[in-house]
């Protein structure tokens, strides 16, 4: 009896063990064509280095779509993203989990899962100072030049980014004498303690000779930023920095890249959930959801006149100190299944505020000032008045 | 036991009323005094204990039935160690736990079993706290039947009825836990708890593990059932903003001793101990007009077994003086139950 009601409740993404035989082979085919490519030894300079479209910017996300060809099909986690990180500007990335962020920032990094993770469209330019380097296709030798020296990462997890049997102080060594092989044994040693210094351990000496167990969750988030900041790279990636931390660890921790993004004169891409965080530290906000911008502009526009639906939801749904609201808004439903987006705005089945436009393909960005942008029909030119022109607009 | 809204129907069949002396002048279901837990660190050849973690050392407050309170403070300062304590889950070292009146600890094996069913807990992390190998109806279901709280014939019905009042469908009964996301988990979570009719249940960072938009969810959840059934909860959290938004009292705990305590409104208007001052000025607020005066509180938590001398907080304060050195502060009562441990109040 029961056996029948599973059959029907059973949900529509189910395919069979033939079909996914056949998803694999495909994705095999595509994965190997572009690591073949990506392998070619000697790839010419033309294909990697670019013009950034602003000089001004560190890094400029160009339409990335990065994929995940998987078992069950392909899912789409950053599917035409476009946002630009200025030089020596705080840059706020936010959305629930799986909305596609940290794959953002692993693509730019080139860090993503290959074979299966692959960057297949768009343009990442990095500003080096010298040249722009599209890193969607250097050659890993540049990456490596890349990765520490113009641009480093600070993970989520304190806990589990460090190595457990090697020695603080080597593990922070390694990067500078890969980085600097110029550099003497002795001469990296004192670099590793004055970066230890420099996010604020009392006892560096000591802590040099440390294993990680032996500190605490923020003293670990500071070896994680002094590693990220030990050859003064020109944008920082902090994927949720503080998530793990306490409420007055994290004030420090916050204080303390603030401090250093100033004395360093770099950029700092900070991707979290915690909207308090962002108000307080970014210049520009980017709101994500199931991989794609819906609203990008400055802190000021988008905690003061948030407009995409999401935004508002998403502001309303965190209680705030000192703000009195009986009953929290929450969004209904859920995030579509990310094998099958729908072709439809992503958010217009969790919506309330659809208007007959909505109905048609994914909206189209509309520019509510300079800096101001939004997906949504909502504010496309008309809206509600002639939904007919919206829907063709949106095609 | 005693709210009118519960349904005659789904009533606890076997229960011994003489274990739970509800006092019914007297509407304070939970208190706790002078309560202590402390554990041994081990050491040396014959396993000596070396000293000791005072995870909670002398803490007392006491909860009124329908409310809820919040118990806040950094990682590592005991408010998950206080729970369990109060639950029974781990014995205390010393100090006394009432609940309803009775001295649970005083309670045998045979009758604290009987009054488990009325004190329930959901855990902070969703992934780990429910059994992989558990159909979902069981891992609700299983509790009422050793219980015995509904007839055999009744319990699918029951199961479906509990379910449906979290927000579960009832086709969901025959799922197992990897089917379902973190929300819904803790969904789960709290049905397996609101299963067994209970009057308090502790709720340990029931959010931490989730998302914005999902924690908003779960919080109005908890709210709903709370007026619906008349529970009364233990919130501990480090999210201050969740617990400003649920709590009715605010217990701040900092090395395993509460520091302050009082009514929301009271704690987040008018914070007194340094400490507390300087946890709310820590928030981040999503206002960036609102940026800066902001204590920063050096260094981290002292370690447990080892706590400083005097006022446990004097290493980390910015108003120390040479008595929080050397002298434990007392409680005082600042008016309204707003209740600070700081010398500069003496």
């Amino acid at each position: 009896m029961n056996f029948f009601k599973k059959e029907s409740t059973k949900d529509a993404n189910y395919i069979s063990a033939k079909e996914s035989r056949a998803i694999s082979k495909e994705n095999k085919r595509i994965t190997d064509e572009i690591e073949k490519k990506r392998k070619r030894k000697n790839i010419p300079e033309e294909e990697y280095v670019t013009k950034m479209k602003n000089s001004n910017n560190v890094v400029e996300f160009d339409n990335v779509h990065t994929y995940f060809f998987t078992d069950i099909g392909t899912v789409k986690s950053v599917d035409g993203v476009s946002f630009d990180v200025p030089q020596g500007k705080t840059v706020g990335i936010v959305g629930e989990s799986g909305c596609g962020k940290s794959v953002t920032s692993l693509s730019l990094m080139q860090l993503v899962q290959r074979p299966q993770g692959q960057t297949v469209k768009g343009e990442i330019r990095f500003n080096t100072g010298e040249q722009a380097i599209n890193v969607v296709n250097a050659p890993m030798e540049t990456m490596q030049k890349l990765r520490g020296n113009y641009m480093s990462m600070i993970f989520q997890e304190p806990m589990t980014s460090l190595n457990p049997v090697f020695r603080i102080g080597s593990q922070v060594d390694e990067v500078i004498a890969l980085h600097n092989p110029q550099m003497s044994k002795e001469e990296v040693k004192n670099r590793t303690i004055e970066m230890l210094e420099l996010v604020g351990i009392a006892n560096c000496e000591g802590v040099y000779k440390m294993y990680p167990h032996e500190l605490s969750g923020g003293m670990r988030q500071r070896i994680c930023i002094a590693m990220g900041l030990a050859c003064n790279p020109r944008l920082i990636i902090a994927d949720e920095p503080t998530t793990a931390l306490d409420v007055t660890i994290q004030a420090q921790i916050l204080d303390l890249l603030r401090g250093l993004k100033d004395k360093i004169n770099s950029s700092i891409m900070l991707i979290t959930h915690d909207l308090g965080v962002i108000a307080e530290m970014a210049d520009y906000v980017v709101v994500m959801y199931a991989g794609r911008v819906v609203e990008q502009g400055t802190v000021q526009e988008i905690f003061k006149t948030p407009k995409h639906p999401y935004t508002i939801g998403l502001m309303a749904s965190k209680p705030v100190v000192g703000k009195d609201v009986d009953r929290l808004y929450s969004i209904p439903g859920k995030v579509p299944n990310p094998v099958n987006m729908p072709d439809y705005c992503y958010f217009r089945d969790r919506c309330e505020m659809c208007v007959e436009a909505c109905k048609g393909k994914y909206p189209g960005q509309t520019s509510l000032s300079p800096t101001h942008v939004v997906n949504c029909y909502l504010y496309a030119e008309g809206a509600g008045s002639n939904e007919k022109n919206e829907m063709k607009e949106g095609q | 036991m005693n709210t009118a809204s519960k349904e005659t129907a789904y009533e606890p069949l076997k229960y011994n009323e003489d274990n739970v002396k509800n006092d019914s002048k007297d509407d304070v279901i939970l208190e706790v005094s002078h309560l202590k837990k402390y554990f041994p660190i081990k050491g040396g050849v014959f396993s000596k204990t070396a000293g000791q973690v005072k995870a909670v050392d002398d803490v007392s407050f006491s909860i009124k039935k329908g409310t809820t309170m919040g118990l806040v403070g950094e990682s590592g300062c005991g408010k998950s160690t206080t729970g369990r304590t109060l639950l029974r889950l781990i014995d205390k070292t010393d100090g006394e736990v009432r609940f309803g009146g009775t001295d649970i600890y005083a309670l045998s094996k045979k009758e604290m079993r009987a009054l488990r069913p009325k004190m329930q807990i959901i855990f902070q992390d969703p992934y780990s706290s429910l059994s992989p190998r558990l159909p979902v109806g069981e891992i609700i279901g299983e509790a009422v039947r050793e219980h015995k709280l509904v007839p055999k014939n009744e319990l699918d019905d029951y199961i479906t009825k509990i379910m449906a009042s979290c927000g579960l469908q009832s086709y969901h009964k025959d799922r197992y836990p990897h089917e379902f996301s973190g929300g819904q988990r803790q969904r789960i979570c709290i049905a397996r708890a609101l299963a067994l009719n209970p009057e308090f249940i502790v709720c340990d960072e029931p959010v931490s593990a989730l998302d914005v938009s999902i924690q908003a969810q779960i919080i109005n959840l908890l709210k709903d059932l709370q007026e619906e059934f008349g529970l009364t909860y233990l919130f501990i959290s480090h999210d201050l903003s969740v617990v400003e938004h649920i709590s009715d009292t605010v217990g701040v705990m900092y090395l395993g001793s509460i520091v302050e305590t009082g009514a929301t409104e009271d704690i987040f208007a008018n914070p007194l101990h340094p400490y507390t001052k300087a946890l709310f000025s820590a928030i981040p607020i999503p206002d960036p007009d609102t940026k800066g005066n902001r204590i920063i509180l050096e260094g981290s938590i002292p370690s447990p077994a080892n706590p400083p001398a005097g006022c446990k907080f004097h290493t980390r304060c910015k108003d120390c003086m040479e008595i929080c050195k050397t002298q434990e502060p007392v409680s005082k009562d600042m008016g309204n139950g707003h209740v600070v441990k700081c010398h500069l109040y003496d």
